[in-house]
Protein backbone atom coordinates (compact mmCIF):
# COMPACT_ATOMS: atom_id res chain seq x y z
CA UNK A 1 0.00 0.00 0.00
CA UNK A 2 2.92 2.59 1.11
CA UNK A 3 4.90 1.66 -1.81
CA UNK A 4 1.71 2.01 -3.96
CA UNK A 5 1.08 5.57 -2.75
CA UNK A 6 4.80 6.80 -2.94
CA UNK A 7 5.07 5.23 -6.68
CA UNK A 8 1.81 7.74 -6.80
CA UNK A 9 3.82 10.54 -5.31
CA UNK A 10 6.71 10.13 -7.40
CA UNK A 11 4.33 9.83 -10.57
CA UNK A 12 2.77 12.98 -9.67
CA UNK A 13 5.55 15.07 -9.20
CA UNK A 14 7.20 14.21 -11.94
CA UNK A 15 4.10 15.12 -14.09
CA UNK A 16 4.28 18.17 -12.28
CA UNK A 17 8.06 19.19 -13.14
CA UNK A 18 6.77 17.91 -16.65
CA UNK A 19 4.07 20.56 -16.91
CA UNK A 20 5.97 22.97 -15.22
CA UNK A 21 9.14 22.76 -18.02
CA UNK A 22 6.52 22.33 -20.65
CA UNK A 23 4.32 25.28 -19.46
CA UNK A 24 7.90 27.68 -19.04
CA UNK A 25 9.38 26.71 -22.56
CA UNK A 26 5.26 26.99 -23.78
CA UNK A 27 5.66 30.55 -22.01
CA UNK A 28 8.81 31.38 -24.10
CA UNK A 29 7.73 30.42 -27.68
CA UNK A 30 4.34 32.09 -26.63
CA UNK A 31 6.52 35.40 -26.09
CA UNK A 32 8.61 34.83 -29.14
CA UNK A 33 5.64 34.42 -31.33
CA UNK A 34 3.89 37.72 -29.96
CA UNK A 35 6.95 39.42 -31.50
CA UNK A 36 6.48 37.12 -34.95
CA UNK A 37 2.74 38.20 -35.12
CA UNK A 38 3.16 41.79 -33.91
CA UNK A 39 5.64 42.63 -36.50
CA UNK A 40 3.97 41.12 -38.81
CA UNK A 41 0.76 42.46 -37.85
CA UNK A 42 2.76 46.29 -37.75
CA UNK A 43 4.39 45.85 -41.46
CA UNK A 44 1.15 44.47 -43.23
CA UNK A 45 -0.85 47.46 -41.79
CA UNK A 46 1.08 50.45 -41.63
CA UNK A 47 3.71 49.77 -44.73
CA UNK A 48 1.73 47.07 -46.83
CA UNK A 49 4.41 44.71 -46.79
CA UNK A 50 4.00 41.33 -46.07
CA UNK A 51 7.09 39.65 -43.49
CA UNK A 52 8.46 36.33 -43.96
CA UNK A 53 9.92 35.57 -40.13
CA UNK A 54 13.02 33.23 -39.85
CA UNK A 55 14.26 30.34 -37.58
CA UNK A 56 14.87 32.47 -34.15
CA UNK A 57 18.50 31.95 -32.40
CA UNK A 58 20.07 33.23 -29.84
CA UNK A 59 21.96 36.75 -29.96
CA UNK A 60 25.31 34.75 -29.67
CA UNK A 61 25.47 33.29 -32.64
CA UNK A 62 26.86 34.90 -35.69
CA UNK A 63 23.83 37.29 -37.68
CA UNK A 64 22.73 36.99 -40.53
CA UNK A 65 23.37 40.49 -41.64
CA UNK A 66 25.19 43.63 -39.89
CA UNK A 67 23.30 46.08 -38.21
CA UNK A 68 23.47 49.54 -39.25
CA UNK A 69 20.17 51.13 -38.02
CA UNK A 70 18.34 50.09 -34.81
CA UNK A 71 15.66 51.17 -32.93
CA UNK A 72 15.52 50.60 -29.33
CA UNK A 73 13.00 49.77 -26.81
CA UNK A 74 13.22 49.22 -22.97
CA UNK A 75 10.48 47.44 -21.06
CA UNK A 76 9.48 46.95 -17.14
CA UNK A 77 7.20 45.88 -14.49
CA UNK A 78 6.21 42.73 -15.00
CA UNK A 79 9.08 41.82 -17.51
CA UNK A 80 11.76 43.39 -17.93
CA UNK A 81 14.34 43.89 -20.71
CA UNK A 82 14.59 45.36 -24.48
CA UNK A 83 13.79 44.91 -27.82
CA UNK A 84 15.57 46.02 -30.73
CA UNK A 85 14.43 46.45 -33.96
CA UNK A 86 17.79 45.95 -36.56
CA UNK A 87 18.15 46.88 -40.51
CA UNK A 88 21.02 47.05 -42.71
CA UNK A 89 20.59 50.95 -43.66
CA UNK A 90 19.33 49.37 -47.73
CA UNK A 91 16.16 47.79 -45.92
CA UNK A 92 15.50 50.77 -43.15
CA UNK A 93 15.62 53.00 -46.26
CA UNK A 94 12.86 51.02 -48.53
CA UNK A 95 11.41 50.49 -44.99
CA UNK A 96 11.03 54.10 -44.21
CA UNK A 97 9.72 55.01 -47.55
CA UNK A 98 6.73 52.67 -47.53
CA UNK A 99 6.11 53.80 -44.02
CA UNK A 100 6.07 57.37 -44.43
CA UNK A 101 5.77 57.42 -48.44
CA UNK A 102 8.85 59.76 -48.63
CA UNK A 103 12.68 58.98 -49.26
CA UNK A 104 14.92 60.06 -46.21
CA UNK A 105 18.71 59.59 -45.24
CA UNK A 106 19.80 58.34 -42.14
CA UNK A 107 21.11 61.90 -41.36
CA UNK A 108 17.78 62.74 -41.10
CA UNK A 109 16.20 63.52 -37.61
CA UNK A 110 12.63 61.75 -39.55
CA UNK A 111 14.40 58.79 -40.34
CA UNK A 112 15.13 58.57 -36.67
CA UNK A 113 11.63 58.95 -35.84
CA UNK A 114 10.17 57.05 -37.89
CA UNK A 115 12.75 53.97 -36.94
CA UNK A 116 11.24 54.61 -33.28
CA UNK A 117 7.51 54.52 -34.29
CA UNK A 118 8.08 51.12 -35.84
CA UNK A 119 9.32 49.45 -32.84
CA UNK A 120 7.15 50.83 -30.84
CA UNK A 121 4.47 49.53 -32.71
CA UNK A 122 6.22 46.82 -32.35
CA UNK A 123 6.69 46.55 -28.83
CA UNK A 124 3.45 47.72 -27.73
CA UNK A 125 1.41 45.28 -30.09
CA UNK A 126 3.41 42.47 -28.71
CA UNK A 127 3.33 43.29 -24.69
CA UNK A 128 -0.40 43.20 -25.43
CA UNK A 129 -0.32 39.61 -25.64
CA UNK A 130 1.59 39.01 -22.62
CA UNK A 131 -1.26 37.36 -20.91
CA UNK A 132 -1.37 38.80 -16.84
CA UNK A 133 1.11 40.61 -17.33
CA UNK A 134 1.25 44.14 -16.49
CA UNK A 135 4.47 45.59 -18.74
CA UNK A 136 5.33 48.87 -19.28
CA UNK A 137 7.63 50.21 -22.69
CA UNK A 138 9.80 53.46 -22.86
CA UNK A 139 10.06 55.68 -25.29
CA UNK A 140 11.99 54.48 -28.10
CA UNK A 141 16.08 55.24 -28.59
CA UNK A 142 17.71 54.73 -32.53
CA UNK A 143 21.18 54.15 -32.78
CA UNK A 144 22.15 54.65 -36.73
CA UNK A 145 26.50 53.18 -37.59
CA UNK A 146 28.03 50.89 -39.02
CA UNK A 147 27.99 47.33 -37.24
CA UNK A 148 26.93 48.86 -33.89
CA UNK A 149 25.93 46.17 -31.24
CA UNK A 150 23.43 47.01 -28.67
CA UNK A 151 24.54 44.94 -25.54
CA UNK A 152 22.00 43.28 -23.62
CA UNK A 153 20.95 42.06 -20.42
CA UNK A 154 23.66 39.62 -18.93
CA UNK A 155 21.03 37.52 -17.42
CA UNK A 156 18.42 37.54 -19.94
CA UNK A 157 18.34 35.13 -22.90
CA UNK A 158 18.64 36.92 -26.30
CA UNK A 159 16.55 35.74 -28.99
CA UNK A 160 16.96 37.34 -32.32
CA UNK A 161 13.88 36.98 -34.84
CA UNK A 162 14.89 37.42 -38.49
CA UNK A 163 12.44 38.39 -41.04
CA UNK A 164 12.58 38.76 -44.48
CA UNK A 165 10.39 41.07 -46.68
CA UNK A 166 10.24 42.81 -50.14
CA UNK A 167 12.17 45.87 -48.62
CA UNK A 168 15.22 43.58 -47.47
CA UNK A 169 16.23 41.71 -44.23
CA UNK A 170 16.07 43.07 -41.01
CA UNK A 171 15.71 41.83 -37.59
CA UNK A 172 13.85 41.86 -33.66
CA UNK A 173 16.08 40.93 -30.86
CA UNK A 174 14.23 40.42 -27.54
CA UNK A 175 15.69 40.12 -24.62
CA UNK A 176 13.34 40.52 -21.87
CA UNK A 177 12.99 38.10 -18.42
CA UNK A 178 10.24 38.22 -15.67
CA UNK A 179 10.72 40.47 -12.79
CA UNK A 180 11.62 37.99 -10.37
CA UNK A 181 14.45 36.95 -12.57
CA UNK A 182 15.78 40.41 -13.16
CA UNK A 183 15.70 41.39 -9.06
CA UNK A 184 19.22 38.89 -9.63
CA UNK A 185 21.81 41.17 -8.69
CA UNK A 186 23.95 40.17 -11.14
CA UNK A 187 22.04 42.11 -13.75
CA UNK A 188 23.56 44.91 -15.81
CA UNK A 189 21.60 47.84 -17.45
CA UNK A 190 21.55 46.96 -20.79
CA UNK A 191 21.00 50.31 -23.01
CA UNK A 192 23.88 50.75 -24.13
CA UNK A 193 25.48 50.95 -27.74
CA UNK A 194 28.27 50.61 -29.27
CA UNK A 195 30.08 51.04 -32.86
CA UNK A 196 32.19 48.19 -34.14
CA UNK B 1 -13.79 71.91 -37.59
CA UNK B 2 -10.63 72.14 -35.42
CA UNK B 3 -8.20 68.76 -34.83
CA UNK B 4 -5.12 68.69 -32.39
CA UNK B 5 -2.48 66.08 -32.76
CA UNK B 6 -0.80 65.06 -29.83
CA UNK B 7 2.14 62.34 -30.72
CA UNK B 8 5.85 62.56 -30.03
CA UNK B 9 6.24 60.83 -33.36
CA UNK B 10 6.41 62.81 -36.14
CA UNK B 11 5.93 60.16 -38.63
CA UNK B 12 3.19 59.30 -36.86
CA UNK B 13 1.50 62.96 -36.58
CA UNK B 14 1.77 63.33 -40.21
CA UNK B 15 0.22 60.24 -41.06
CA UNK B 16 -2.91 60.96 -39.25
CA UNK B 17 -2.94 64.49 -40.43
CA UNK B 18 -2.98 62.94 -44.18
CA UNK B 19 -5.93 60.65 -42.53
CA UNK B 20 -7.78 63.77 -41.46
CA UNK B 21 -6.93 66.37 -44.33
CA UNK B 22 -8.85 63.37 -46.31
CA UNK B 23 -11.81 63.37 -44.56
CA UNK B 24 -12.20 67.07 -44.88
CA UNK B 25 -10.61 68.53 -41.74
CA UNK B 26 -8.32 71.48 -42.55
CA UNK B 27 -7.78 73.25 -38.98
CA UNK B 28 -5.33 71.27 -37.72
CA UNK B 29 -2.49 71.76 -34.68
CA UNK B 30 -0.08 69.85 -33.72
CA UNK B 31 1.91 69.36 -30.19
CA UNK B 32 4.82 66.78 -29.51
CA UNK B 33 3.63 65.68 -25.90
CA UNK B 34 1.32 66.61 -23.08
CA UNK B 35 3.35 69.72 -22.07
CA UNK B 36 2.83 71.32 -25.20
CA UNK B 37 -0.14 70.32 -25.59
CA UNK B 38 -1.82 72.15 -22.25
CA UNK B 39 0.04 75.26 -23.71
CA UNK B 40 -1.63 75.06 -27.00
CA UNK B 41 -5.53 73.90 -26.02
CA UNK B 42 -6.12 77.69 -24.94
CA UNK B 43 -5.36 79.38 -28.01
CA UNK B 44 -6.24 76.56 -30.58
CA UNK B 45 -9.19 75.44 -29.13
CA UNK B 46 -9.32 72.27 -30.17
CA UNK B 47 -13.16 70.49 -31.24
CA UNK B 48 -11.38 67.42 -31.70
CA UNK B 49 -8.05 65.70 -30.23
CA UNK B 50 -6.01 62.70 -30.73
CA UNK B 51 -3.77 61.75 -27.72
CA UNK B 52 -0.82 59.29 -27.99
CA UNK B 53 -0.17 57.53 -24.22
CA UNK B 54 3.47 57.03 -24.15
CA UNK B 55 5.13 60.55 -24.63
CA UNK B 56 8.31 62.22 -23.21
CA UNK B 57 7.76 65.49 -20.37
CA UNK B 58 4.01 64.51 -20.28
CA UNK B 59 2.76 61.41 -21.51
CA UNK B 60 -1.42 61.29 -23.07
CA UNK B 61 -2.50 60.18 -19.55
CA UNK B 62 -1.68 63.04 -17.42
CA UNK B 63 -2.32 65.40 -20.17
CA UNK B 64 -6.18 64.49 -20.54
CA UNK B 65 -6.52 64.34 -16.71
CA UNK B 66 -5.35 67.90 -16.76
CA UNK B 67 -7.19 68.84 -19.66
CA UNK B 68 -10.74 67.40 -18.09
CA UNK B 69 -9.32 69.24 -14.89
CA UNK B 70 -9.18 72.55 -16.48
CA UNK B 71 -12.25 72.25 -18.09
CA UNK B 72 -11.76 71.00 -21.54
CA UNK B 73 -14.88 68.78 -22.73
CA UNK B 74 -13.77 68.30 -26.59
CA UNK B 75 -13.83 64.73 -27.35
CA UNK B 76 -10.16 63.09 -27.11
CA UNK B 77 -9.43 59.69 -29.08
CA UNK B 78 -6.59 57.79 -27.68
CA UNK B 79 -4.48 56.72 -30.63
CA UNK B 80 -1.66 54.83 -29.06
CA UNK B 81 0.41 50.74 -28.68
CA UNK B 82 -1.16 50.59 -25.33
CA UNK B 83 -3.90 47.61 -26.27
CA UNK B 84 -4.48 45.69 -22.81
CA UNK B 85 -8.30 45.97 -21.64
CA UNK B 86 -6.89 47.13 -18.19
CA UNK B 87 -5.17 50.97 -20.36
CA UNK B 88 -8.17 51.16 -22.00
CA UNK B 89 -10.39 51.18 -18.83
CA UNK B 90 -7.58 53.63 -17.24
CA UNK B 91 -7.82 55.94 -19.99
CA UNK B 92 -11.57 55.96 -20.77
CA UNK B 93 -11.70 56.83 -16.39
CA UNK B 94 -9.20 59.20 -17.41
CA UNK B 95 -11.70 61.34 -19.67
CA UNK B 96 -10.75 59.62 -23.07
CA UNK B 97 -14.01 59.26 -25.59
CA UNK B 98 -12.86 57.26 -27.97
CA UNK B 99 -9.83 54.35 -28.88
CA UNK B 100 -7.32 53.20 -31.14
CA UNK B 101 -4.66 50.81 -31.03
CA UNK B 102 -1.85 51.28 -33.38
CA UNK B 103 -0.91 49.93 -35.75
CA UNK B 104 -4.36 51.02 -37.59
CA UNK B 105 -5.44 51.37 -41.05
CA UNK B 106 -6.59 54.26 -42.17
CA UNK B 107 -10.29 53.07 -42.87
CA UNK B 108 -10.18 52.02 -38.82
CA UNK B 109 -8.81 55.51 -38.11
CA UNK B 110 -11.08 57.12 -39.85
CA UNK B 111 -14.31 55.00 -38.70
CA UNK B 112 -13.30 56.02 -35.28
CA UNK B 113 -12.83 59.76 -35.39
CA UNK B 114 -16.85 59.69 -37.12
CA UNK B 115 -17.88 57.79 -34.02
CA UNK B 116 -16.33 59.63 -31.65
CA UNK B 117 -17.79 62.93 -33.11
CA UNK B 118 -20.95 61.34 -33.78
CA UNK B 119 -21.13 60.18 -29.88
CA UNK B 120 -20.54 63.82 -29.07
CA UNK B 121 -22.90 65.05 -30.72
CA UNK B 122 -25.06 63.28 -29.46
CA UNK B 123 -24.81 63.59 -25.58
Amino acid sequence: MRRSLRVRIGYALRAGMALLAARWRFMDAQQITSFVVSTHQVFSTMLSLTVTAGKPYTCCAVPKFENEVSGIIGMSGDMQGMVVLSFPTSTAKNVIRAFTGMDMEPSSPDFADAVGELVNMISGAAKAKFEGKNVSISCPSVVIGKGHKVAQPSDAVCITIPFDCPAGQFSVEIAIKSAKAAANPTSQHPSSAKAA
Amino acid sequence: MKVMLVDDSKTMRTIQRNILMQLGFKEIEEACDGLDALSKVGPFAPELLLVDWNMPNMDGITFVKTYRAQGGRSPILMVTTEAEKTRVVEAIRAGVNNYVVKPFTPDSLSQRINETLTRAKAA
